[in-house]
């Protein structure tokens, strides 16, 4: 665990490691209720990789901008967004975050400048510039917070932002969530250059390699990278390395990586890891974890319940938000 | 003949073409060792090697790029575009650089290749993962674009379309992969081995690119669709006792225009249908083409029954789906017109 002294992590501890527990408390669940058929269509799980989301959405004030991607279900409930409105959105219910038009992959709260769920890979990156340098012609201190797989390094939109964020000196974060695999396709098979720092520092950034299974280590250095960015020093790119426990999607058999390979990331659990460093250190005990445990377990039932009352938008309404309504004037009709 | 899914059909072109032409390259995301996310390249990796059937970063404005120059040198690259949602990227690529090569070099230079991509809804993947973007295909001269709605045709138009010395766009709805799809989520699915298009023949055939299917012979009404909404226009007749005559266009340019002109002159009576959004569809084209060819045989106006003007929902799919009921309902007021 990276250095830090006590009474901060007593400070930290808990509030990290209960974020964990909560991403993958939901989470869990979820691939519960895509075997009941409640949810349905396309979910990527972010188990294994909780500490990445927590460690730098840790580190965020409200005003900033946060982007992720398809695998977006614990940055959304650590961005703030109610675990209710995530799961109705899950089942398609009005009452979700997206009024249930965007389903799993598309989780969007301008409230909580929660910027989707974006399930075209590489395709949020040149908006977060966007968004990057709105802040910095409007004068106002926020960052974009840019989240993406390493795979997306590999499409021509990702260089595109990366050498715009530079040129222009963007306050963004590109935070590459490094699993090494691209659904089927291993970091080796799909990457010139395997070391991502090197590659994005060519691009005249600062860019630094970082133990995503270490919530400390993740949460150190987005402090570090945030102050640059602040200070306006233009964007920093985190290579976050990290592995997913479970399957790319529900339709992913899973069967390119070495089942031994996922045992040794799984005794790197971020959650089991950082749950006995905390009682080891005397910061928690076994029944204070088991107590966050249960508030989580409870958070996801009260959102299923609230997910299972939702209702469905009526169809009259989809072509709403197709285009602005002018003067009644519809463009896009629903016929029925 | 072998009864086969539309997957297999697909495997079994590639197959084929490889076999006797080992110019015939395959990759795109997860096509090699995964054999792709609905396995239409599995096996290919093991028995071509990795250098014909390979797996490529996500990078789909570099597939077709790489394609475009391969073929212009010699080969004769059969790409996947994971989802047709993804082609975006590449779009300049399959513009710029595959359709017009030919035109711009004066033939000197060619791009003998083929895109396949899976298109459609009906598998709750919300606007990101079930478009059906064909006429983003068809408006571009230089393209052919083909779209299959069954295992039969799919393996013929798929080998013809390698063989083909012009930029095949070859669109698979994912809906019919697995069986007929009539457009009734609710009831079970029928598989290919049920259905006769389900069998296939060994080996090489061709079905030509540019040649439409009689699908079912009929005197009430033509109907001009391609896909999954060829087995939706058969059951929402079928439902409502109407003796259509359905036309599976499988090319949409070139476009069998014969094959159109010859049943809407013997009906009189002309519906379009599409999944893909009805402004500026393809339908379009087919409503002008039968008004130009066949209006003073037609006894009412056209209509069309498309995808609506939305970006395709989550949760109401199958309502944007121009499922049997609208379909019905729509062919009904084109006899009572
Ligand atoms: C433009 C585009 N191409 C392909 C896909 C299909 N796809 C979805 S996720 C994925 C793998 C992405 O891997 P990575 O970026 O490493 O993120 P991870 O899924 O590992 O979190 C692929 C190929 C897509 N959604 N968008």
């Amino acid at each position: 665990m990276t250095a830090i002294t006590n009474e901060v992590l007593a400070e930290l501890g808990p509030g990290l490691l209960a974020d964990m527990i909560r991403v993958r408390e939901f989470e869990e669940r979820c691939a519960q209720l895509y075997g009941e058929t409640k949810i349905r269509g396309f979910l990527h799980l972010y188990i294994g990789e909780e500490a990445v989301a927590a460690g730098v959405l840790h580190c965020l004030e409200p005003d900033d901008a946060v982007l992720a991607t398809y695998r977006e279900h614990g940055h959304a409930l650590l961005r703030g967004l109610s675990a209710r409105s995530i799961m109705a959105e899950m089942f398609g219910r009005r009452e979700g975050c997206s009024g249930g038009r965007g389903g799993s992959m598309h989780l969007f709260d301008a409230s909580l400048g929660f910027f989707g769920g974006n399930a075209i890979v590489g395709g949020h990156l040149p908006v977060a510039v966007g968004l990057g340098l709105a802040a910095q012609m409007q004068k106002q201190d926020r960052v974009t917070a840019c989240f993406f797989g390493e795979g997306a390094m590999a499409e021509g939109e990702f260089h595109e932002a990366m050498n715009l964020a530079a040129l222009w000196n963007a306050p963004v974060l590109f935070c590459c969530e490094n699993n090494r695999y691209a659904m089927g396709t291993s970091l080796e098979t799909s990457e010139s250059e395997t070391n991502l720092a090197i590659k994005a520092a060519s691009y005249e950034m600062p860019a630094w390699t970082v133990d995503g299974m270490d919530v400390l280590a993740v949460r150190a250095a987005t402090e570090r990278a945030l102050t640059l960015i602040r200070a306006g020093g233009g964007p920093v790119f985190l290579e976050l390395q990290t592995y997913r426990f479970r399957a790319h999607s529900m339709f992913d058999p899973d069967k390119y990586r070495d089942p031994a390979e996922v045992e040794v990331w799984r005794t790197r659990d971020p959650i089991a890891t950082f749950g006995q460093a905390l009682i080891a250190d005397g910061i928690l005990t076994t029944e204070e974890i088991e107590s966050i445990q249960q508030a989580a377990v409870a958070e996801v039932d009260d959102a299923v319940a609230f997910a299972d009352a939702g209702t469905l938008e009526p169809i009259e309404e989809l072509a709403r938000h197709v285009y602005r309504r002018v003067d009644g004037v519809q463009a896009a009709e629903v016929q029925r | 003949m072998t009864s086969m899914t539309m997957i297999e059909a697909i495997r079994d072109a590639h197959m084929v073409a490889m076999e006797r032409d080992d110019t015939v390259v395959v990759f795109g995301e997860d096509v090699g060792y995964f054999g792709g996310v609905f396995r239409c390249t599995q096996g290919l990796q093991e028995r071509f090697g990795d250098h014909r059937c390979f797996d490529t970063p996500i990078s789909e404005a570099g597939i077709v790029g790489a394609a475009v120059g391969m073929a212009a040198y010699g080969l004769r690259p059969c790409v996947e575009i994971q989802f047709a949602d993804y082609m975006y990227p590449a779009y300049d690529q399959i513009v710029s650089e595959a359709a017009r090569l030919r035109h711009r070099s004066a033939g000197d230079f060619t791009a003998p290749l083929v895109i396949r991509m899976p298109t459609g809804g009906g598998i709750f993947g919300g606007q990101t993962h079930s478009q059906s973007p064909e006429a983003l295909f068809t408006h571009v001269a230089g393209l052919k674009t083909v779209v299959v709605s069954n295992p039969y045709d799919a393996k013929g138009l798929l080998i013809a379309a390698i063989e083909d010395d012009d930029p095949v766009i070859f669109l698979e709805p994912k809906r019919v992969y697995n069986g007929p799809f009539d457009g009734h989520p609710d009831r079970p699915i029928v598989p290919w081995s049920k259905h006769p298009l389900g069998e296939v023949p060994e080996g090489h055939y061709r079905i030509e690119v540019g040649t439409a299917r009689l699908h079912r012979e009929g005197s009430d009404l033509t109907v001009l669709t391609y896909g999954t909404m060829v087995h939706v226009a058969e059951a929402a007749a079928e439902e409502h006792g109407l003796d259509a005559e359905i036309i599976d266009l499988r090319t949409l340019v070139p476009l069998d225009v014969d094959t159109i002109v010859a049943s809407v002159t013997k009906t009189g009576r002309c519906l379009v249908m599409h999944e893909a959004t009805l402004t500026s569809g393809f339908g379009a084209e087919l409503a002008a083409t039968v008004q130009e060819r066949c209006m003073f045989h037609l006894e009412a106006p056209i209509i069309r029954v498309c995808g609506w003007d939305t970006p395709y929902p989550h949760a109401h799919e199958w309502s944007y789906f121009p499922g049997p009921a609208r379909v019905g309902y729509a062919m009904r007021e084109l006899m009572d017109a």
